[in-house]
């Protein structure tokens, strides 16, 4: 079951059109936890002066890799929607590099999911953001 | 004592738009995903044209939370960078020279911002308005709410915090 969700799950999120536009790319998925990264592109920029990617490219990455996460969880059957999503941006993302969004399911409920995820770009040690969220949930086993 | 006569209405538009235009152009993720203003006097209200690249979920269809936290988040940064502009614009202290080079103070920069998702988005336009409900010297606090076909029936809204940038670069 696990998987055949985790597989599901992926196959759902490579679909979005959203997300392809964007360049996302699954690094790991499966268990109610994904990674999913995201090159740098000029397209992104919300600062021109220093270069930096908009907060809500990130936002995008961080809401696709919390809803995948939810989709991945083995006792969720189904799609997802956001309920809510709190973004803080501790910094600007390094202009050039990768940005690497990690999102887990920390508690489920037959209705709710609730998530958390972590954004980086080269520097492992200091996030760019952080995100917490309730997703839906159609179905739990 | 006699007021100076008005300026013009289309110096005051053309200095107005200027500014605007500016400020839009300073974000380019906002124009790669078709985000555009209106004005009415210092009214802003910002439109994110349909477009297949902003679905998220392709089988309802609905639009990507993603686009949607990017939307409003832009419309707020915008309609922020506009209050904190329009004293010195009106004042002269912005010429329109400096205006249309784009020489505009730094836009805020984005602490948090926490998105509801009331309704899935449409396969459609989408229209968003933000409210400044605090701007101190160095933090300010924003609400935005967005809508498609019916003013009164929201699909998200959203509140986030900025910091302003100093006069002077930082």
């Amino acid at each position: 079951m696990t998987a055949e969700n985790a597989k599901q799950a992926q196959q759902f999120i490579e679909m979005i059109p959203h997300a392809k536009a964007l360049g996302m790319e699954i690094t790991q998925i499966g268990d109610g936890m994904t990674q999913i990264e995201m090159d740098y592109d000029t397209r992104f920029i919300g600062d021109p002066e220093t270069q930096v990617i908009s907060g809500g490219a990130v936002s995008a990455l961080m809401d696709t890799c919390c809803g995948a996460a939810v989709m991945s969880h083995p006792k969720v059957v189904g799609a997802t929607a956001t309920i809510d999503l709190r973004i803080d941006y501790m910094r600007g993302a390094t202009p050039g590099q990768r940005i690497r969004a990690r999102a887990e399911v920390y508690h489920l409920t037959r209705t709710v999911a609730f998530v958390r995820a972590v954004s980086f770009d080269d520097d492992a040690e200091n996030p760019v953001a952080s995100a917490k969220g309730a997703f839906t949930v159609e179905q739990s086993e | 004592m006699s007021r100076p006569r008005p300026e013009p209405v289309q110096t005051v538009k053309q200095r107005r738009d200027a500014a605007l235009r500016g400020l839009v152009a300073s974000i380019p993720y906002g124009q790669y995903l078709g985000i555009h203003f209106d004005r009415r006097g210092d009214e802003l209200t910002a439109t994110m044209s349909f477009d297949e690249k902003l679905i998220g979920n392709p089988l309802l269809p609905a639009l990507h939370g993603g686009a949607t936290a990017a939307f409003l988040e832009i419309t707020s940064v915008i309609a922020l960078g506009w209050a904190n502009l329009w004293e010195d614009m009106e004042s002269g202290v912005l010429s329109l020279d400096e205006l249309e080079a784009g020489h505009l103070p730094r836009l805020p920069k984005t602490i948090d911002f926490t998105v509801d998702y009331l309704r899935s988005g449409l396969p459609r336009d989408a229209y968003a308005r933000a409210r400044v409900n605090r701007s101190g010297r160095r933090y300010a606090s924003v609400h935005v709410e967005a809508w498609q076909d019916q003013r009164s029936k929201l699909f998200a809204q959203a509140t986030g915090h900025f910091l302003i940038p100093n006069s002077r670069g930082g």
